[in-house]
């Protein structure tokens, strides 16, 4: 086995499951979170060690990983950006915002629709990905880079907000 | 059966009936003679609700300021209607309820619910194995119409998937019913199908490290409403409507599976289960299911034959049955034994069992066939008859004790001639050249076999798709096959062959139809009396108390 799951891990794991004593399944989601937050993605091992950790056949588990947009299969840059496109924000420039960020993030911009790849500087430094709405439709475009959020972003802002992220 | 169960009253379009407490709302209109349409919902399976196909209205007894139920002028109770559509998948039916199942709000509904469904579904129809048989296709028809609204991109998924050894996948057919993930899950217990993505873009699947090959997996095929699962087996092989639909029962273990053979132009090309509770619910198993191909193999045996020294040459049936009696007339009782399969029909074996009467040998038996049984289906048994064989007496409490007996007759020369009817004595130990060296081994078979070359009189008869008769289940249940394609070249039934070799011995017995053979049957079997083949009826009737080996309820 190629993942190696720390102890320390481990043990959040098992406090999780604790706390659906009904269903080992209903812990699905949190493992998978707890998963993605150590790991920053969710590998095909990972699906199959969850899911014989709740008892749950691997298909049960990649239903969710598949239905859920916030999981990632594959591993995100080392800073991942986060650009709103619901209808405020879409009014506002959030598309605009996302070549923008792309343009000065070297991150070719392909097809990013459902189930494609995530979006990737060739360095590997920045990720960005389209979210849905981040609860501030007052002030959009907004992002989120890390867990840091950004709100009114104006498109000459983006060199700057890169730099802090090196 | 749980304490007599309690009738509610229901109003369906406008008319009262009575149910019975528990009854689902869908269930009770079809009881009704009202069909709802669904996709989703199959009645051996839980109810997801999701297909949204059987929207109907429904209304609750209107309630006075009394809080009791206010009464029309028909002095039946009046109905609150709810205001929006409601599925009749998911609920059971209450006092005083009332269905719409025509109204317009209805048709509309699903009208609206077909548009939904086709949207992203191609139209390959015509190249479709479905086709004839699709649910998408026949409501289309009734409740949808003809032309789509729909402008934008169909969404690309993934097809000819080979989801598993038996079944093949087209991901763009599928309506998201997920009648075979439920069935895998809550049937064949091994819960490998799943949906993953999400919105249009949901397509099934298995995990990528397994594969559809539960030994019940063609089931899934037989509930899929649409194309999306067709069996590898028969996919592209013959239309549908094309198929002689002939009742009959699976015949390659003990469960006996109540089954439909579709036929076109005396070739079988499919085998279907049959719903029967007290059998096989509504599944079979698919080493059952597609266990069928050595009928339309091209080795059968058509010819009778004779041996002339070393050859074995055609001859007529005459010929052949007049040479068989007058080996077996050359012999005394003990020097002939009789191997007969339990996978001959009851008739077949009653026969033979007069047969063995008649030449006074105490050597017969049939060969036992065992396998792993599971917890669903499959019996442990591989013979589909050998309760019948015990109940006839051609076998003891344990089949085959005798064979041992039988063999070393045939190799001290004791036994001296051997009737072999439907195996190959290779099973039993004995080699061509023993095989050879007796004085005659009179075989009935469909195929070829050692024990079928070393024949001095070789009889082809029938496979189990070519016969009328019946089989006693291991659960003790009297069930019936029924000819679906006739026996190739001039192979015959092998009633009528064991029939004829009792006539060259006695002459005349009197026996023209096989319904005959059941009338005596019935008569010297006392837990036969009073049975005859119409009254067994298509779901067989229970005729010895059910045995332990008998596997579980499903």
């Amino acid at each position: 086995m190629k993942m190696e799951m720390p102890a320390e891990l481990q043990s959040r794991i098992d406090k999780v499951i604790t706390e659906y004593p009904v269903s080992k399944r209903s812990a699905a989601l949190p493992l998978l979170h707890l998963v993605q937050e150590h790991f920053g993605y969710i590998e095909d091992e990972a699906i199959s060690w969850i899911a014989a950790k709740l008892e749950l056949e691997p298909i049960n588990v990649l239903e969710l990983v598949t239905f859920y947009p916030m999981f990632r299969r594959e591993p995100a840059g080392k800073h991942h950006i986060r650009v709103c496109r619901t209808l405020s924000c879409a009014m506002a420039g959030g598309y605009e915002l996302l070549d923008t960020f792309c343009k000065h993030a070297n991150i070719s911009r392909q097809e990013n629709g459902h189930g494609a790849h995530l979006l990737k500087s060739q360095d590997g430094k920045y990720s960005i990905e389209f979210v849905e709405c981040l609860a501030s439709c007052g002030f959009g475009p907004v992002c989120m880079i890390n867990d840091d959020f950004y709100e009114s972003v104006a498109q000459d802002e983006v060199p700057q907000l890169l730099g802090k992220y090196q | 059966m749980s304490a007599p169960s309690e009738l509610l009253n229901v109003q369906i379009d406008g008319i009262w009936h009575q149910f019975q407490k528990g009854t689902r709302v869908i269930e009770a209109c079809a009881q009704a003679g009202k069909f709802v349409p669904h996709y989703c919902y199959h009645p051996k399976l839980s109810s997801p609700g999701n297909c949204r196909m059987c929207l109907i209205e429904i209304g609750m007894p209107k309630l006075g300021p009394d809080r009791k139920p206010e009464t029309g002028t028909d002095g039946k109770p009046l109905i609150n209607w709810i205001p929006r559509p409601q599925i009749s998948c998911a609920q059971d039916i209450s006092e005083g309820m009332g269905i719409r199942t025509e109204s317009p709000m209805v048709k509309e509904c699903r009208n609206g619910v077909m548009e939904f469904l086709l949207i992203n579904h191609p139209l390959d129809c015509p190249i479709c194995d479905q086709a004839g048989e699709c649910q998408l296709q026949e409501y289309s028809v009734e409740f949808g119409t003809a032309g789509s609204r729909f402008l934008e991109e169909k969404v690309k998924k993934p097809k000819r998937v080979e989801i598993g050894p038996r079944v093949t996948l087209d991901d763009e057919r599928c309506i998201l019913c997920s009648r075979c993930i439920r069935f895998m899950k809550e049937v064949a217990h091994d819960d490998v199908l799943g949906f993953v993505s999400r919105g249009s873009h949901t397509y099934l699947t298995a995990h990528p490290d397994r594969l559809l090959d539960s030994n019940y997996s063609l089931n899934t095929v037989d509930i899929c409403p649409v194309g999306a699962l067709t069996s590898s087996d028969f996919r592209f092989k013959m239309r549908v409507w094309f198929l002689k639909e002939t009742k009959s029962i699976c015949t390659s273990c003990a469960t006996g599976c109540n089954t439909i053979i579709g036929t076109r132009q005396n070739q079988v090309f499919r085998q279907t289960p049959r719903e029967n509770d007290a059998v096989n619910s509504a599944w079979m198993c698919d080493y059952g299911r597609l266990n069928y191909h050595y009928v339309n193999s091209t080795d059968r045996l058509q010819t009778p034959q004779i041996r002339e020294g070393q050859e074995l040459v055609n001859t007529t049936w005459n010929s052949a049955l007049v040479k068989a009696g007058e080996e077996l007339k050359q012999f005394s009782k003990d020097g002939i034994a009789v191997v007969a399969s339990a996978k001959m029909t009851n008739e077949e074996l009653w026969l033979t069992k007069n047969l063995t009467e008649l030449v006074g040998t105490s050597h017969c038996d049939i060969i036992p066939r065992s396998g792993a049984a599971d917890d669903i289906l499959m019996s442990a048994d591989r013979n589909p008859n050998t309760l019948g064989a015990q109940l006839i007496g051609l076998t003891g409490e344990k089949p085959g004790l005798r064979l041992k007996d039988i063999a070393e007759g045939v190799r001290s020369g004791t036994i001296k001639a051997v009737l072999a009817l439907g195996e190959d004595l290779t099973q039993i130990g004995l080699q061509a050249d023993e095989l050879k060296k007796l004085a005659s081994l009179i075989v009935l078979d469909i195929l070829p076999t050692e024990t079928t070359r070393s024949a001095t009189v070789l009889l082809p008869s029938s496979a189990f798709c070519e016969k009328r008769g019946s089989m006693i289940n291991i659960k003790g249940r009297l069930q019936r096959l029924h000819r679906a394609t006739q026996p190739p070249g001039a192979a015959r039934d092998d009633w009528e062959i064991v029939r004829d070799l009792i006539q060259k011995l006695t002459g005349s017995n009197g026996i023209y139809l096989i319904e005959d053979v059941f009338k005596q049957m019935t008569d010297s079997i006392p837990d036969m009396n009073g049975l005859s083949l119409s009254r067994i009826g298509d779901k067989g009737v229970q005729l010895v108390e059910e045995t332990e080996e008998a596997p579980a309820a499903i």
